[in-house]
């Protein structure tokens, strides 16, 4: 092996090093290094570079390169028919593909001045919180497992496996659900689904209970969490932060709560605020909204009207199968909306909704006919990263892993 | 009736608003390059306005939008004394999607920037969210924002030739090779050559 690699920057200044929130100061001992941290590191789970100027452990400079997973959305969404952009959107944030499927939906029926029916409305805020449960579970497990911690990640895999079946039963696939259409769902709950879905919902919280007893007081986790990537309000507001990142230092700013969507202003629930904008501030915070998402499903079931799921203008959902086997009607109102799509009035339209991360919104622009002009995904993970940066450079190289864990960066949802 | 956002704007900078709309409740300016600094400043710091978060940064490609129906998105006012109207507006318009979390209010600001001056000035030194996001509209759409203090490529790589999201950008293609990026040194090293 040649000693040239890492390569070696020459230099001698004094360098700031922080250790979870205790300033150290040092006089710099040897060269600078420059070093590679990813795309195939295993603490980079949605796929991202650091290239990072070491000053022994501690981080001088740092850039982020993301990318690796640019597969064209907003270019293909301009391809075909305004559904077909649908089955894209499961792969922006693949692991909680049904609120992407909700704000693609909303945003387009908000272009077409549609109104989805009330129980389409209340079973899609069901859905969208359990996929949040689901996400927030993602970002608290493979944080542990990157810290080293094998037995809570298999306590929330364990829960997220307890999910996925039921998110199978309600859509038919685990991940790629495409369950919203323009109007309306693919199709009504399944029988007693409310019963099979809270039971996987209280397996899921015991798993809970046992992954946040694990780490929450345990002394490695803390000190690997309490203080790092610390986020000012300020910075955070700046850099368009949004989501668990904005609450955690301590903003009050939840969209469901003060730009409500659908039916979130019937639904009681907190809004889970930090005091620090550390790390463990954002664990702590995901922990507590999965209860408080738990809380809104109850209560949107309790709510739950009965009715269609589908409004019933044959130009925004198809007919149903008897009106296009036996009538010309329904059979035309079929054809034009699988071949000419849906006829979206020319104009934009912003809609924003609180993902798992932070606001999604999709930016939507119609030429007036029956395929997108321009479709724009306002990712809360991409902005997230742009302060990474920030957070990490005169800390630790080992700040990184959970900084970027607690961020829960989702490759597909920021390089589209 | 209270005044709307867009009439503030309008009341404040006059001639520099080309048009707005406020299509499906989405309030919209559309201004004057050359104010943009300027009127962002104010949206930012103004007690009434308090924008305080720039939600995102786009641009769209009107290239090949259907003749005559651009009104519909860029609606400019009659007889603007820029002598523009929507139908003459420049190819690019760059969005801008601003939020207020006290005022719990949205407005988004658009600019129009034609093929042949792709300029528009940077609003980094106003969020820190315009880096990233002037940079992707960069990347997707070939927008120079002036000023920029690192306007990269972010989304493809440095050596990709085109900007994927104009309109004529070729759904079928081959990019030239590149070598492969290194770290400084890391060529000349006999090892890994």
């Amino acid at each position: 092996m040649s000693a040239n690699l890492p390569t070696a920057i020459p230099g001698n200044s004094a360098a700031k090093i922080s250790t979870g929130g205790h300033k150290l100061t040092a006089e710099r001992q040897g060269d600078l290094m420059v070093i590679n941290m990813g795309p195939s590191h295993p603490a980079t789970h949605g796929t991202v570079k650091f290239v990072l100027t070491l000053d022994g452990e501690m981080v001088e400079d740092l850039d982020v390169h993301i990318g690796y997973l640019h597969r064209g959305f907003e270019k293909m969404s301009e391809q075909g028919t305004w559904q077909q952009v649908l089955p894209y959107t499961d792969r922006l944030n693949y692991v909680s593909p049904l609120l992407n499927n909700v704000g693609y939906v909303l945003a387009i029926e908000k272009l077409m001045g549609v109104q989805c029916t009330p129980r389409a409305g209340w079973i899609r805020m069901i859905i969208s919180e359990v996929a949040r449960i689901v996400d927030h579970f993602t970002a608290l497990a493979a944080g542990a497992l990157e810290l080293g911690g094998f037995a809570p990640f298999l306590f929330g895999l364990e829960a997220r496996e307890t999910l996925y079946p039921l998110i199978e039963e309600l859509t038919g696939a685990r991940l790629t659900t495409s369950y919203t259409r323009i109007g309306g769902l693919k199709d009504d709950l399944p029988d007693d689904y409310e019963k099979h879905l809270m039971a996987g919902i209280d397996k899921a919280l015991w798993c809970l209970d046992k992954m946040g007893g694990l780490l929450t007081k345990n002394r490695i986790f803390y000190d690997r969490m309490i203080g790092t990537g610390p986020l000012s309000q300020e910075d955070a507001i700046s850099s368009g932060c949004t989501g668990v990142m904005l609450r955690s230092t301590g903003v009050d700013w939840d969209l469901r709560k003060h730009q409500p969507y659908l039916y979130y202003d019937q639904v009681d629930f907190d809004v889970i605020i930090g005091h620090q904008g550390d790390n463990y501030d954002r664990f702590l915070c995901r922990i507590e909204e999965i209860h408080q998402s738990v809380s809104i499903i109850k209560q949107c079931f309790a709510k739950l009207p009965a009715g269609p799921i589908n409004v019933g203008d044959w130009r925004v959902t198809l007919p149903p199968k008897h009106a296009v086997y036996n009538s010309i009607e329904g059979m035309i109102a079929h054809f034009k909306l699988v071949i000419d799509g849906h006829q979206v009035p020319a104009g934009e339209a912003y809609q924003a909704t609180e993902g798992g991360n932070g606001e999604l919104g999709f930016y939507v622009v119609s030429q007036g006919n029956g395929r997108p002009f321009r479709i724009h995904v306002r990712a809360p993970c991409f902005y997230a990263m742009g302060i990474v940066k920030k957070m990490i450079v005169g800390h630790l190289l080992s700040d990184i892993v959970p900084t970027f864990d607690a961020l829960n960066m989702i490759g597909g949802e920021v390089d589209r | 009736m209270a005044p709307t956002l867009v009439d503030l704007v309008r009341k404040n900078f006059g001639n520099a608003v080309l048009g707005s709309h406020s299509h499906v409740g989405d309030q919209t300016v559309l201004v004057q390059r050359e104010k943009l600094l300027e009127i962002m400043a104010f949206l930012r710091d103004d007690s009434a306005m308090a924008f305080d978060v720039l939600v995102d940064v786009t641009a769209a490609d009107y290239s090949t939008y259907p003749e005559g129906e651009r009104a519909a998105v860029s609606p400019v006012d009659a007889n603007h004394p820029s002598g523009l109207t929507s139908d003459t507006l420049p190819r690019f318009e760059v969005v801008y999607h601003l939020l207020s979390m006290s005022k719990k209010q949205r407005l988004r600001v658009k600019v129009a920037v034609s093929q042949d001056d792709l300029h528009v000035p940077s609003l980094c030194g106003l969020w820190i969210a315009a880096n990233w996001g002037e940079r992707e509209t960069f990347d997707m759409l070939g927008i120079l924002f002036d000023n920029h203090p690192d306007l990269r490529r972010i989304l493809t790589y440095d050596e990709f030739v085109g900007h994927p999201l104009r309109k004529d950008f070729p759904l079928r293609g081959y990019q030239p090779l590149v070598e492969q990026p290194t770290l400084a040194g890391y060529k000349d090293n006999e090892t890994f050559r």
